[in-house]
């Protein structure tokens, strides 16, 4: 196994982060624009990404820009919002197969990076505004979307819980936007929050594959250019919170499976000192099919296909999810909830602590094999600070005793339970 | 051992077939970190009904009972296999198809003991009456899981409208009644007949020395014993050329309508190297006109018939196949009938040899990306084994493709009585 070593420099408007590999057969390029979480402009920001993918001055409809990248050897495009604690990232990824496995003299890559580059720099445009067929077709587009995350219950309960628990915080506000905003967006109105983006926004671009670090730089600075931003940025945090009670909250839909979501306050980032330990807690009370909610609420009572946790180390969260019949809902509630005493009480051997750094370990070392994967570490990390280096990441996550998981556990506070159910399962 | 090698996309095969049947392929990817470890067995859902080993009458056993006997597996008498894996640092999981089972694993360490702990715990199975009668809770939850998502109902409900009777049309699950009458015996017919080792391939890849690993799979396999058998008898339904129903739907709550529109493929007359040209083929002209940069993609999108949800595939393997178009959509009646037509007129229109050289180029982008995947790989690799395929064989294969066998294709392909639509209706309230 070869550790992929990261090298930054720092570029007009951006910093570049070079990841020479031999792992792929393609060379992935993300660029990464940071904003603070805010209300407003966020639907704006969720709308964007599908704006700029559609047309730029050099292909300008969406079969020709489409097309372009299909020549290119189906060159993948792809992008997303997403919630880093108080932050927005909005991410656009690129990924070109690796020219030296292709019988091809065409530069590939090269070609790829400057479609890319127009994807993000030089959008169609008209007067002061976007092309007005491709914003008014994709706010019916977005439209739909917000309105079908009904349609997936996990999503939808998950998104239920937190706007119940993180009621008036920036981390309440939804990823995809809203229905009233999107009604007062113009061609013209986007493109201004486009341009402040452009002008704002934090950038990070990173290029992994079997590349070579000079002949990426000199193609890069080539192909890639952002117009002067001097914004360094500010990472907010958010403020800790400690819940007077915890909240319970019924909602019912027509489903045939209630969704129990429940979601906690660990006050643990990435960065902090107990971080490693967090990670351990959560392999041992759901992470895992080892963890104590697979084991109970599914092995022991059948009372479930899935449940488990995941933590939220922006925010400071813990979320749990398990789908369960509506009819055995406080039995499975109460079974969680004593999961979560027993971690606190230290309910757990030694040997338990051991195998579960061995799985975050594997966790982590196989999440770091794939490009995506890495990269979001690596942004993870240096969002918070960190300068840590993989190997000491590990070296960390190894060193955490059963002590430092309890004492994790004792400062986890339980904010919400929510439950979506069924119309009857509410008549009880 | 053979080895294989693949100059062009520089990798390596080794294969051996064990004495007792056994084939197995390694793949060295020492730059990893991970090993991905995958056994799989060419028994799927749909495989309901055959002869059972030392018997010599056929047999039909409850729908869902390949996907029953796959959860049932983990558990022994004195422990839960996913606990032996949790303690080597591995993570294991298993999934049941229409064809197939598999058991699979990925860890960073100890890679010799998981592949160990795979091979044995596949191999040793142990059923109870209390564990089967357990399981059953833990699967109806899976199937009302399934039950809630219009994707997987919309995908099902296209498939049941397009066949009458093969299996195919059930769901992998089986039911919350079907699994009701599964009983530890049934596990065990199904387990003797269909988890024999020449009916089963195993590939491990990543941080590997093939020779190692090769020899320990061989002192695994030979110490244990296991009968000789003919070659299985399955079963299947005499099954029409024309669909089921050619316009079914059902109604959910769901925000927004869907409409899929499915063609039943004839796959009887192929054998495995001509499905998956077929698959290949099929998937470059679906391209070329339903993807984002096609004549009625765009169509579609302009006319607000789709959305982003849009989506087509097509599915070819032993005994079935199918194409799937559609998605969420205001005016589910016209997207349908839209792209009925638009199958209906693929007969009248030629690709340009420009446009096919891209949609070959982009083919094989799309194999060289999936390729980073070590999941896809041996996945892949062992289903096209199964058809009597080499993956790697693939590229020059797409290579190989001209306009002429595009619109050879497209002659055969769409017949008013290989298509059916089906809807999920959003549920009104009165």
């Amino acid at each position: 196994m070869k550790i992929t070593k990261e090298t930054v420099r720092g570029k007009q408007g951006y910093r570049l982060h070079i990841l020479p590999t031999t792992k792929y057969k393609t060379v992935s390029v993300i660029a990464k624009f940071k904003a603070p979480l805010k209300r407003e402009g966020i639907t704006e920001r969720a709308l964007l990404p599908h704006v700029l993918h559609k047309a730029t001055n050099n292909h300008p409809n969406v079969r020709l820009l489409q097309s372009a990248l299909e020549d290119l050897y189906g060159t993948g495009f792809s992008s997303d919002g997403s919630k880093k604690g108080e932050n927005h990232v909005l991410s656009f990824r690129m990924e070109v197969v690796n020219e030296s496995y292709l019988n091809e003299s065409e530069p590939i890559l090269e070609k790829a990076l400057n479609i890319f580059h127009d994807v993000l720099f030089n959008p169609k445009v008209e007067g002061n505004g976007f092309d007005e067929a491709i914003v008014k077709r994709e706010i019916q587009t977005l439209e739909q979307k917000i309105t079908s995350i009904k349609d997936d219950k996990m999503s939808y309960a998950n998104l239920r819980l937190i706007d119940h628990m993180c009621e008036g915080e920036p981390y309440s506000l939804h990823v995809h936007g809203y229905l009233d905003d999107l009604k007062k967006i113009t061609a013209k109105s986007l493109y201004q929050h486009y341009l402040e983006m452009i002008e704002n926004d934090v950038l990070d671009v990173y290029v992994i594959g079997g590349i070579d670090e000079s002949e990426i730089e000199t193609l890069m600075d080539r192909t890639f250019t952002r117009a002067k931003s001097d914004n360094q940025g500010e990472h907010l945090e958010s403020e800790p919170i400690h819940p007077a009670e915890s909240k319970e909250i019924v909602e019912q839909e027509e489903v045939k499976q209630g969704k129990l979501h429940i979601g906690y306050r660990t006050h643990i980032k990435f960065g902090d000192e107990d971080y490693y330990a967090l990670q351990i807690f959560n392999g041992l009370f759901g992470g895992f099919p080892s963890s104590k909610l697979f084991v109970n609420v599914r092995e022991k009572h059948s009372l479930a296909y899935y449940a488990a946790s995941r933590f939220e180390s922006h925010k400071g969260l813990l979320l749990v999810f398990s789908g369960v019949d509506p009819k055995d809902y406080d039995q499975a509630k109460s079974i969680i909830l004593e999961q979560m005493e027993a971690m606190k009480q230290g309910d757990f051997s030694d040997d338990q602590v051991t195998d579960a750094k061995e799985q975050v370990v594997n966790q982590l070392q196989e999440t770091m094999d794939n490009a995506n994967g890495l990269i979001e570490v690596l942004y993870h990390q240096m969002l918070s600070g960190s300068t840590i280096q993989s190997d000491e990441l590990m070296e960390n996550i190894r060193n955490v005793t059963k002590e430092d998981v309890v004492k994790v556990a004792e400062k986890i506070e339980l904010d919400t339970i929510y439950f979506l159910t069924s119309q009857e399962g509410g008549e009880a | 051992m053979e080895a294989l090698t693949y100059k062009q996309l520089n990798e390596t095969v080794y294969s051996e077939t064990m004495e007792n049947g056994l084939k197995v392929f390694l793949l060295a990817k020492p730059e990893m970190a991970k090993t991905f470890g995958i056994f799989t067995t060419n028994y799927g859902s749909i495989d309901q009904t055959f002869t059972p080993i030392g018997k010599d009458e056929q047999v039909t056993v409850p729908e869902g009972i390949a996907h029953f006997l796959e959860h049932k597996l983990f558990e022994k008498e004195d422990r839960d296999v996913f606990q032996d894996f949790t303690k080597q640092g591995a993570s294991a999981n298993a999934f049941t198809s229409f064809t197939k089972t598999a058991y699979l694993f990925s860890a960073t360490s100890q890679i010799e003991k998981n592949v160990e702990t795979l091979l044995d715990f596949v191999q040793d199975p142990y059923f109870s009456k209390e564990s089967v009668e357990k399981e059953k809770g833990i699967i109806a939850q899976e199937i009302r899981m399934y039950d809630d998502q219009p994707d997987w109902r919309s995908f099902f409900g296209t498939i049941q409208s397009l066949y009458h009777k093969h299996p195919v049309r059930v769901d992998i699950a089986g039911t919350v009644d079907s699994i009701e009458d599964i009983t530890k015996d049934d596990l065990y017919t199904c387990y003797e007949t269909f988890y024999h080792p020449s009916n089963m391939v195993l590939f491990v890849a990543g941080n590997i020395d093939p020779e190692k690993m090769m020899d320990q799979i061989r002192s695994n396999q030979n110490k244990k014993e296991f009968k000789e058998i003919p070659t299985i008898d399955r079963f299947y339904p005499e099954e029409p050329a024309e669909v089921a129903n050619p316009d079914g739907s059902i109604t959910m709550p769901v925000t927004t309508a869907k409409a899929m529109v499915g063609v039943k493929e004839d796959v009887s007359s192929l054998d495995g190297a001509e499905l998956v040209r077929a698959e290949l083929l099929s998937g470059m002209i679906l391209d070329y006109y339903f993807s984002k940069s096609g004549e009625f993609y765009e169509q579609l999108y302009k006319e607000d018939l789709i959305d982003s949800s849009f989506q087509y595939e097509t599915e070819l393997d032993r005994q079935f196949g199918f194409t799937i178009l559609g998605g969420d959509s205001r005016k589910p009646d016209e997207l349908a009938a839209r792209i009925k037509e638009m199958l209906h007129k693929l007969k009248e229109n030629r690709i340009s040899e420009e446009d096919f050289k891209r949609m070959k180029r982009k083919k094989i982008g799309q194999f060289m990306r999936a390729l980073n995947s070590m999941e896809f790989i041996a996945n892949q690799f062992t289903h096209y084994h199964m058809l009597g395929v080499d993956l790697f064989d693939v590229l020059p294969t797409i290579e190989s493709l001209t306009t002429s066998d595009a619109d050879q294709y497209v002659e055969n392909w769409i017949k008013e009585e290989s298509i059916s639509v089906f809807q999920v209706k959003p549920q009104t309230h009165a």
